[in-house]
């Protein structure tokens, strides 16, 4: 559980009417990492869905750095739908990093229930295809 | 308690435990018996901690069988008996199941206060001690308590989750806590609105159910049936749920509750429903708030999770952010583990949180208490797998560590700690569970740094020592 405030203030959720906020607020864990603590593990299966709520996260391959997570920004969900391990770890970057966490099999059925979501989601992973086309490119 | 009374005087210890309930006992007996100098404190003035009031209905809902496939006092036996603090000394083990007649297989509160009082007596405590509030300094700790200074290097926090904990729903304070719920004859031909939806919520839906003309139970979440029917709570959630079902007096209602108000003789409750949406404008005689409870933390500043309620802790169940401030018992749940496929660890129960203290003692004492002797490292591994009740109890949350060259026993270990941890080549197995209920041995092996995780197949009658999975294994270590 954790506070609805906390969830209202990301861009993630900002479709919800405030009872599907606290449905969700009540769904979700609230962890808190410490700097240099592993949150998501290459190769290890069964991992969940975060939502940075506070502090910064970074994205490493192979311990090189690829991106920096900030407030609002989510991780965990392409293993969770695709059924494999994450391809990259990801790593506490500020003294606490504080997140919103959704057990894996919870995912799909959030995003059911709350289609908005969905799309706010897919928008986010549209963006991040793009951008990776273009540094491809 | 008038001679015990004057055990550890105020001064200063290497370890300082507060609490008395089985988590405060069960760190303070394996610390001592690691021959840590720790003095135990607690506020109350006999032991038992919560299992001194609550639950409220009587009746836990954790297993203790009296007659099982092994012999109570045994290792394995612990398996079968989720209520008994763990011992080294046989006289010590099994003690709830002592107190238990043949009527029910879980304890009621007084067979369970019982049982935690036969074990309290070989664990020395200060009664009536209470701490009042905290200085660090470099050393670690000073606990300021009502019988003067405690000066320590390193402090275990055995506090329970018992601080009643109200939603910030407007009107909510009019009206009283599961903790100050009235007897159930009370409510006796009333409409009673229960806020809150999880473990107390349904614990009073249930006990109310013969005296009660209405229970109406409210929170955002719906109930998660599937989770609940594979877990301990099912007795009582189910019940209410099946009369709700019926079309009988219960009902339980997704709905996020605006506001309470009072009325000439009862209450008006104004909420909007969240799985169904639409508003509600409800009537009750009675309104009992079940909305949790949290963790005293005074001035500790340590960080929390839950909307405060329970510290953050590490996987060694240490603040993330006190340095030398440990949890035990039920606080222990702060340390969430990798809750791989959303399947959470045992660590808010005794038959949890008993592993979790022995980790906490050992990690603080920097030695174990035991050691296995391996001579055949796949037979014992598979052995752990079937019959370690830690990995049981633990679902992958605690393994069994074995360093591979040579085959060295590293003990029970957190999974967490061992996936992220440095070290020599090494195999840590543990008992895990999926999102559908199937149990199958996780493997995890660390060659070179570099860690692989292999999922073994389940086996029907959780039977891992037979020939493919001592292939498979061996293949693994190769």
């Amino acid at each position: 559980m954790i506070d609805v405030e906390s969830l209202a203030r990301l861009a993630l959720f900002a479709d919800l009417t405030r009872p599907q906020l606290e449905a969700v607020a009540h769904a979700v864990d609230e962890q808190r990492f410490p700097r240099g603590t592993r949150i998501l593990r290459e190769g290890l299966s069964g991992s969940a869905f975060y939502v940075v709520v506070e502090g910064e996260a970074t994205v490493q391959i192979g311990g090189e750095e690829r991106a920096r997570l900030r407030p609002g920004d989510f991780f965990g969900e392409v293993s969770i739908l695709t059924g494999g391990a994450p391809d990259a770890d990801v790593i506490a970057a500020s003294d606490e990093l504080r997140a919103a966490v959704l057990a894996g099999p919870e995912l799909e059925p959030l995003l059911l229930d709350y289609p908005k979501l969905a799309v706010r989601m897919l928008e986010v992973e549209a963006r991040r295809l793009r951008s990776a086309n273009r540094w491809q490119g | 308690m008038a001679g015990i009374d004057r055990l550890f005087p105020p001064g200063d210890y290497d370890v300082v435990v507060v609490g008395s309930g089985p988590g405060g006992l069960q760190a303070s007996y394996f610390l001592s018996r690691l021959g840590v100098n720790v003095a135990t404190i607690s506020a109350d003035d006999e032991p038992g901690g919560m299992f001194c009031k609550w639950p409220i209905f009587e009746r836990l809902l954790s297993w203790s069988m009296l007659d099982a496939p092994c012999e109570p006092g045994t290792r394995e036996y612990e398996w079968y008996d989720h209520n008994s603090l763990l011992a080294l000394e046989p006289e010590l083990r099994a003690l709830v199941p002592a107190q238990m007649g043949r009527d029910f297989v879980v304890p009621s509160r007084q067979e369970m206060k019982a049982g935690m009082a036969a074990f309290a007596a070989a664990v020395p405590v200060r009664y009536g001690c209470r701490w009042e509030s905290t200085r660090r300094d470099e050393g670690g700790f000073t606990l300021v308590t009502s019988d003067g200074e405690y000066g320590c290097r390193a402090a275990v926090f055995a506090l329970g989750v018992t601080e009643p904990w109200r939603s910030p729903i407007p009107g909510i304070e009019d009206v009283p806590h599961y903790a100050d719920a009235g007897a159930a004859e009370s409510y006796e031909g009333k409409t009673v609105f229960v806020i809150g939806k999880r473990n107390s919520g349904f614990e009073l839906a249930d006990g109310l159910l013969p005296w009660a003309r209405q229970v109406i139970l409210a929170s955002p979440r719906p109930v998660q049936t599937r989770v609940l029917a594979l877990s301990t709570v099912r007795v009582r959630y189910l019940q209410p749920l099946e009369d709700a079902g019926l079309g009988g007096g219960t009902l339980a209602l997704d709905a996020a509750i605006e506001r309470i108000e009072r009325t000439g003789d009862g209450f008006r409750i104004l909420a909007h429903g969240t799985t169904r949406p639409g508003p509600f404008d409800l009537r009750a005689d009675a309104v009992i708030a079940a909305t949790g409870f949290s963790t005293p933390l005074r001035d500790l500043g340590v960080s929390t999770v839950a909307q405060g309620r329970i510290p953050a802790l590490t996987p060694f169940w240490e603040s993330t952010n006190v340095p030398g401030a440990y949890f035990a018992g039920n606080t222990s749940q702060g340390a969430p583990g990798l809750r791989k496929h959303g399947v959470g660890a045992s660590s808010p129960a005794v038959h949890g949180f008993r592993y979790n203290a022995r980790l906490l003692a050992e990690r603080i004492a920097g030695r174990r208490l035991d050691e296995a002797q391996v001579d055949d490292p796949v037979g014992f591994l598979l052995h752990e797998l079937r019959r370690a009740p830690e990995l049981w109890a633990q679902k992958g949350y605690l393994a069994r560590v074995m360093t591979l060259e040579p085959p060295r026993d590293e003990g029970v270990q957190p999974l967490a700690h061992f996936v992220d941890a440095a070290g020599p080549d090494a195999v840590a197995v543990c008992v895990e569970m999926d999102a559908e209920g199937s149990i199958f041995p996780g493997i995890y092996v660390r060659r070179g740094g570099r860690l692989r995780e292999t999922a073994l197949d389940p086996q029907a009658l959780h039977d891992f020592e037979r020939e493919e999975y001592r292939r498979a294994l061996e293949l693994l270590l190769r």
